[in-house]
């Protein structure tokens, strides 16, 4: 979206209309806005409203991932593990909660006496809720900062980065003393005072996960707008020409690394109170490349891809599983091949295909730029 | 002392186990430039052929004879994963080639197919095979040191899989245009090499060996539907600790980390020895990101 | 760039094209709309709250709606198909004989794909959308934590059932399968009697397997036994010579095994390759039944321990009928399989819930719960009988020896069904777990 709108501008000899910039500009969130907030809660059940905020959590991710995989080319497959930790920062907040007085249930059954050092700070929200986003993002940078540096990109830094969410998920299933085992973090009884079981509760964070995504979604596109995301592509397209250029390109990385970290570390605050668990398997290698797969099917360098892909691949996911329990899995994994193979460029990509393909037929010639100089496919970085 | 030596051969049959099932993955991931998760599911198709390699020679001769079922195994696992491979390679890797983390969700969506198609054929719960007698049991060196013959047997299959790609790369034609292929595909086909025919080779040999990896397993593991998930982590980070495109570092690599887990977990816990030695992996490849043994000159 | 600036047909489709752009991914954004409400119409349910479809509750319309919640993919689906088939085949049974209230039992089956979160969202559709009167489900300790909060929250019932850790007793979960002290605790009291005093305890790395240790702990300090080693490994581990050096050195006189899954395959194939057999080792297993000793192999697991409630050769009247009605229900589906205790245990919650609803004559959850207490039934296993207030029933404790073909043999049992008790309320050295209990 982004690209194509500023690769338009600098192609078309057309003078920008200020008003339509605007209108084109505003035109996604006013629809996505009513999307969200006025057709989604008067067509879906509280089930249905439930799960969308779910997926909508998995959005603002999915937006985090487009913004390192689309705009910069790092594939990263352990989003996971920031996505489980800004979910256990929450979780801790809220079992803390629950615990009232005494410690964790958890605690207590493996043999702690006494809270660790290191739960007592997230008894206060003041501390557990920056540490959603800044936790997993201050890490993100130091581990980012460390491996770029060493230049291991590409196919090297997807597999890194899977044993890292491997390592977490054994880690956390390990130390079940501190961080409730396998089983996870669960049972939680309110949030800021309200019972989690309310109706109401669950539609206040309905609307909150939709306002952020929004939030998000708009920060990212000011993101790629800047000059620093014009830096970010330009590390995705050579990354080298860019170093010679002046650039710390390690530093780069890192620094959208981190960002996309701390977006994965909302997503999983938001999803606790929601689903209302939060275990290893959440770090663990098997999300997390889920998570890059709606990026893939949305379409990689567009940031309204990524939302778009999440949603509709969870709610696939969700309702094709709910009517072949059984068999569900073959179409999934269909989807995986289907969207590399037959989609690369994503739903967004295809859309812009037909109306071009549409643009086409009704002019004989194309106008402007064809969308396949502008999908900007990531050139997969070895 | 037993169990220092005990522990040493532990880590030597745990370093062949992961070289068996990262060798196949040094081909495909380290010549052809694919990543391919379903080189796990291709391991568990060959466990499944173990399974049905048994049910075979049960049927068809009785008792006599069934002791060498294994051997027939090993072919067939052989056979039916490298033809599952080349018809992967044919119908889907090839629209993938230049692209590896395309082939890598790709591959990732195949291997949920075949691990349901493995739940739809053989049904959900494990199956198993029987151990030949002829490896039941082990030799007691010492007191408590015990080499169990399975293991000697994968460590011998493992030493034969190796030698014959060795053989394959440097004694025969077919071998030889592969390497020419993934050292410069364009020169090679240039000069005549039909790549395409090379890569849907190159990927079955890939696929062949997970299958073979896949009935050795069989012997001291589970067969069922999820077996591949168990390895794969561990078989890309073998692959890559030692080196992309080199057979020499894979070797190293998967040796190093037997050891180093035995001694770790010996010392420490399964789930600690695990955590630690991964972590000193990715350390490593801060310190080489290139591996143990660097690729040299261009490709 | 294209010189068709004063073509007026050009201009209008250029300026189309920008407001096309514009739009550009919003094209499809309608169509998540579509989606959206395509979803929320076409369920079998009454989603929809605009929707002026009849409301089916469980316990209206022409049949009773029952969800049955279990991993059909995923690592756990090893386990829980076995599970789900006992239940389809307990609704089977009920139906063949008019159902109840003159209404038959319609199952609604849903994937938990070995995720707990996934759980938690299927229970809460089956819950929400289907609007079920109760639940069958669950295998792991895990998914039954991440299920719990949604069964409380939405006042739903739920029965589980497999053997677990214990301490736990959830109003709105019913626990079909065994407590630490209908299989763990008298199993140790078995071993000891036996005079096998030294324990090696092996786990997989979860929560069961850490509780189950704990208490066998607490149990071997007060009836002077010794526990020489406690050993975890990850869920899914496959290399176990480490370990079995480790025991090698240790010298236990049993090896107490909580090992979950795929890893006990391992665990038993490497175990005999190091030439330590049954005759040389015992090991108790507390999560290997019939199924899985026929996926390592009997010639492997022959003479090996097990505790369990039942056993397809269990030797009761109900037992009898019970096993070749599940063996030809499974032959149908493709495979014969053996029965097993939790098999056994999803049978028996299909029809206490079935008696207590005929009882209660209605599906209302606080009228079944009512009508549970106290309600007994002539299981495989032997007559059960629902606690009065713990959700647990009373069961039979067998140890058994693995033979040849896979089958388990008796060698112990309980000479009467043992009263459930989650928190060890009755035994002296049970309060640090007693004190576990809320309120």
């Amino acid at each position: 979206m982004a690209m194509s709108a500023r690769t338009s501008t600098l192609t078309s000899p057309v003078p920008t209309n200020r008003l339509l910039l605007l209108a084109r500009e505003a035109a996604p969130f006013v629809i996505a806005a009513v999307l969200l907030f006025v057709v989604a809660p008067s067509f879906l059940s509280d089930f249905r409203q439930n799960l969308l905020a779910k997926f909508l959590c998995y959005a603002i991710l999915a937006i985090g991932i487009d913004l390192i995989w689309g705009y910069t080319g790092i594939l990263s497959l352990g989003h996971g593990v920031w996505f489980g930790l800004g979910g256990y920062a929450m979780a801790m907040y809220m079992k803390l909660q629950a615990s009232g007085d005494s410690i964790p249930d958890f605690m207590n059954w493996s043999g702690l006496e006494s809270l660790p050092w290191f739960w007592a700070p997230f008894r206060h929200a003041w501390f557990a809720l920056p540490m959603v986003m800044a936790g997993p993002g201050v890490l993100a940078f130091v581990l980012g900062y460390l491996v770029f540096r060493s230049r291991v990109k590409g196919a090297y830094f997807a597999i890194v980065t899977q044993a890292l969410a491997l390592i977490m998920s054994i880690f956390f299933v390990g130390q079940q003393k501190y961080t409730g085992g396998t089983n996870g973090l669960t049972n939680f009884d309110e949030l800021f005072g309200m019972p989690l079981a309310d109706e109401s509760t669950q539609h206040t964070l309905y609307y909150i996960t939709a306002g952020l995504v929004l939030v998000v979604y708009a920060a990212a596109l000011w993101m790629t707008r800047s000059p620093f995301g014009r830096l970010l592509v330009a590390v995705r397209d050579d990354e080298d020409r860019v170093r010679f250029a002046g650039y710390n390109v390690g530093l780069i990385k890192a620094l959208v690394f981190a960002v996309s970290a701390a977006m994965a570390g909302l997503a999983g605050a938001l999803f606790v109170p929601q689903v209302g668990i939060i275990s290893p398997a959440n770090l663990g290698i098997v999300p997390s490349i889920e998570f890059v797969l709606l990026v893939a099917v949305g379409g990689r360098g567009s940031l309204m891809g990524a939302v778009i892909g999440a949603v509709v691949v969870s709610w696939t996911k969700s309702t094709l599983s709910e009517s072949y329990p059984d068999t569900w899995s073959y179409f999934y994994g269909a989807l995986f091949v289907g969207a590399v193979v037959l989609f690369p460029a994503g739903i967004v990509g295809f859309a812009r295909r037909m109306r071009d393909e549409a643009a086409h037929r009704l002019g004989g010639r194309t106008a402007g730029v064809p969308a396949a100089a502008l999908e900007g496919r990531p050139s997969d970085a070895r | 002392m037993d169990v220092f030596l005990q522990q040493l051969f532990n880590g030597f049959s745990l370093g062949s186990i992961l070289l068996l099932v990262a060798l196949g993955l040094a081909f495909s991931f380290g010549l052809m430039n694919v990543i391919n998760m379903a080189h796990g599911e291709m391991i568990m198709v060959g466990a499944y052929s173990a399974y049905v390699a048994e049910n075979w020679f049960e049927d068809l001769m009785g008792s006599s004879g069934f002791e060498y079922y294994f051997f027939f195994a090993l072919a067939m696992a052989f056979v039916v994963a490298a033809v599952l491979g080349m018809a992967l390679e044919r119908t889907l890797i090839r629209r993938l080639y230049g692209r590896p983390l395309d082939t890598l969700l790709a591959t990732w969506g195949v291997s949920l197919v075949l691990q349901q198609g493995a739940r739809s054929i053989f049904g959900a719960p494990n199956v198993q095979v029987t151990t030949p007698p002829w490896l039941q049991g082990g030799i007691a060196v010492t007191g408590d040191f015990s080499m169990p013959y399975v293991r000697l047997f994968i460590i011998g299959l493992v030493a034969v899989c190796m030698a014959g790609v060795y053989v394959y790369l440097t004694r025969t034609s077919a071998g030889r245009r592969t390497r020419a292929v993934m050292q410069n595909r364009e020169v090679a086909g240039a000069l005549g090499v039909v790549t395409p025919r090379v890569d849907v080779l190159t990927f079955g040999l890939a696929s062949g060996l997970a299958g073979i990896a896949g009935c050795a397993l069989a012997l001291i593991g589970p067969i069922g539907p999820s077996l591949g998930t168990y390895y794969i982590v561990d078989a890309f980070l073998v692959v890559i600790l030692g080196g992309i495109g080199q057979l020499i570092g894979t070797v190293v690599a998967a040796l190093s980390v037997g050891w180093l887990n035995a001694i770790l977990e010996y010392q420490t816990t399964a789930s600690l020895a695990k955590v630690i030695v991964f972590a000193l992996v990715i350390a490593f490849l801060q310190w080489r990101p290139a591996g143990i043994i660097a690729r040299r000159a261009a490709r | 760039m294209d010189n068709n600036q004063g073509d007026p047909v050009m201009r209008r489709l250029f300026s189309r094209r920008r407001l096309l752009k514009a739009g550009g991914a919003l094209a499809i954004t309608p169509a998540i709309a579509g989606v959206l409400s395509a979803c929320g119409g076409d369920d079998d349910d009454d989603d929809a709250p605009s929707g002026g479809s009849t409301t089916t509750t469980g316990g209206g319309g022409d049949t009773i709606k029952v969800g049955i919640l279990h991993s059909l993919s995923g690592t756990m689906a090893v386990s829980e198909v076995a599970v789900k088939d006992a239940d389809l085949m307990a609704i089977d049974e009920i139906n063949a004989k008019g159902g109840i209230l003159g209404k038959k039992i319609e199952p609604i089956i849903e994937d938990g794909a070995s995720d707990w979160p996934t759980f938690a969202e299927k229970a809460k559709k089956l819950i929400q959308s289907n609007k079920v009167a109760c639940v069958f489900g669950c295998w792991t300790s895990a998914s039954r934590k991440a299920v719990l909060p949604v069964f409380e929250q939405n006042k739903a019932l739920l029965y589980y059932p497999v053997q677990y850790g214990g301490l736990e007793s959830s109003p709105y979960i019913f626990y079909t399968g065994a407590t630490t002290n209908q299989q763990i605790v008298p199993s140790v009291e078995y071993l000891l009697k036996e005079g096998k005093k030294k324990m090696f305890l092996l786990g997989s790395d979860y929560v069961f397997p850490r509780t189950a240790n704990k208490i066998i702990k607490a149990q071997l300090a007060a009836s002077g036994g010794a526990t020489v080693a406690e050993e975890y490994t990850p869920l899914g581990h496959t290399e176990y010579a480490t370990i079995i050096s480790k025991i090698k050195a240790a010298n236990p006189d049993v090896v107490y095994n909580t090992l979950n899954g795929d890893s006990n395959v391992a665990f038993f194939k490497q175990l005999q390759g190091a030439g330590l057999t049954a005759e040389k080792l015992t090991t108790l297993s507390v999560s290997i039944a019939e199924e899985e000793a026929a996926a390592i192999g009997g010639d492997i697991m022959q003479g090996h321990l097990v505790a369990w409630n039942y056993y397809e050769t269990t030797k009761t009247q109900e037992n009898e009928k019970f096993v070749p009605a599940y063996h030809s229900f499974t032959a149908k589906s493709g495979k014969q399989r053996p029965t097993s205790d939790p098999v056994e245990a999803a049978y028996i919650s299909v029809h206490l819930w079935a008696m207590a609803v005929a009882k209660a004559g209605s599906t209302d959850v606080e009228k079944v719960k009512a009508a549970m207490a106290g309600l007994e039934f002539a299981a495989p296993e032997g007559k059960v009988k629902v606690h009065a207030t713990n959700h647990h029933i009373s069961k039979t404790v067998r140890v058994g020896k693995i033979r040849k073909d896979a089958l388990i043999d008796e060698v112990y049992a309980t000479s009467a069904p043992v009263e459930p008790d989650p928190y060890l309320e009755t035994y002296s050295w049970g309060g640090e777990f007693a004190k576990e209990k809320k309120g």
